[in-house]
């Protein structure tokens, strides 16, 4: 079990470095995304259900959608 | 010179830190009031889930709150997108049939589970924030797969406005019949069963729509917009 949770907080810290590194910003911000469901999938183990079910519908599927559409005004590319 | 300044002040500053933490046990339970809930909550409150209990019962004016700054938050997202609004120089490509259909098939069932967690908010995991943003969800996914469906603007602000005024008026009138603002005036009802807990359900039913309607009408401003 120890080594499930290592295994996924080892994950959330590849995407979230990830996020930083991407110039294509849509992928940073999938990225971005799958910090947030490991988040709230970690949350779920702290037995933290409330917490978990507010994080994965809010940070993955509003907040990702709120900035595919900023992206979608600006530019997609980071120079 | 400004380095060597700003190292010492960092220095200083973590020196303060880690000389306060070094006073507290790590680990230690110090908060108390934590124990009372879990000790009394369901037995003062009715409601199973102690979560619950706290957000809307002993905090329930911080949900108040909480409630404002979402409204105010929405308030301010449609007045800096006030009056940018330009028409569409194309219109935008259909989606797939495979997409349209999913989206289509898929909205009610959503639209049922975010009712069903905030109506149970007392007794499983979940809430009026947590079934609102699955609501939300579930008019995003409506934008995604075409736009058959119009979004009903005035639903809903007279929606959201209800809503408010319910939340406020079932505190007052806790206040009114002889206690405190957001007193639980109503019969307990035994635990575990969805009609108990008196005032609980209904408020967090009318915070689930008021979060719905509100995080719907932020997706609806920015994708029209």
């Amino acid at each position: 079990m120890i080594f499930f949770i290592v295994f996924l907080v080892l994950l959330m810290l590849a995407g979230a470095i990830a996020a930083c590194v991407f110039k294509d910003l849509i992928n940073a911000v999938i990225s971005l995304a799958f910090v947030s469901l490991i988040a709230s999938i970690l949350f779920y183990f702290l037995q933290a259900a409330d917490v978990a079910m507010a994080e994965v519908s809010i940070g993955t599927a509003l907040v990702t959608a709120i900035f595919v559409i900023a992206i979608r005004r600006t530019k997609r590319y980071e120079e | 010179m400004r380095k060597l300044i700003s190292i010492f002040l960092l220095s200083v500053m973590g020196f303060g830190i880690v000389i306060t933490l070094q006073n507290i046990p790590f680990g230690a339970d110090k908060a108390r009031v934590s124990d009372y809930y879990v000790n009394k909550g369901v037995k003062e409150t009715g409601a199973v889930n102690i979560v619950t209990a706290v957000v809307v019962n002993y905090r329930g004016f911080d949900t108040l709150g909480e409630i404002a700054v979402l409204f105010t938050g929405a308030i301010g997202l449609g007045a800096v997108l006030f009056g940018g609004k330009k028409p569409r120089e194309k219109k935008p490509e259909p989606a797939s049939l495979i997409l349209r259909t999913g989206c289509k098939l898929l909205f009610p069932v959503i639209l049922l589970f975010g009712i069903y967690v905030f109506t149970h908010g007392h007794l499983t995991p979940g809430g009026g924030f947590q079934g609102g943003a699955i609501i939300a969800s579930a008019f995003l996914l409506i934008y995604l797969g075409g736009r058959e469906m119009k979004f009903n603007k005035t639903a809903a602000k007279v929606t959201e406005s209800f809503s408010g005024l319910i939340f406020v008026i079932m505190g007052l009138l806790g206040l009114t019949s002889g206690g405190y603002f957001l007193l639980n005036f109503l019969p307990k009802g035994t635990a575990n069963t969805l009609f108990s807990a008196g005032i609980i359900p209904i408020i967090y039913i009318v915070i689930g729509l008021k979060v719905g309607s509100e995080l719907a009408g932020i997706i609806e401003n920015l994708i029209e917009d």
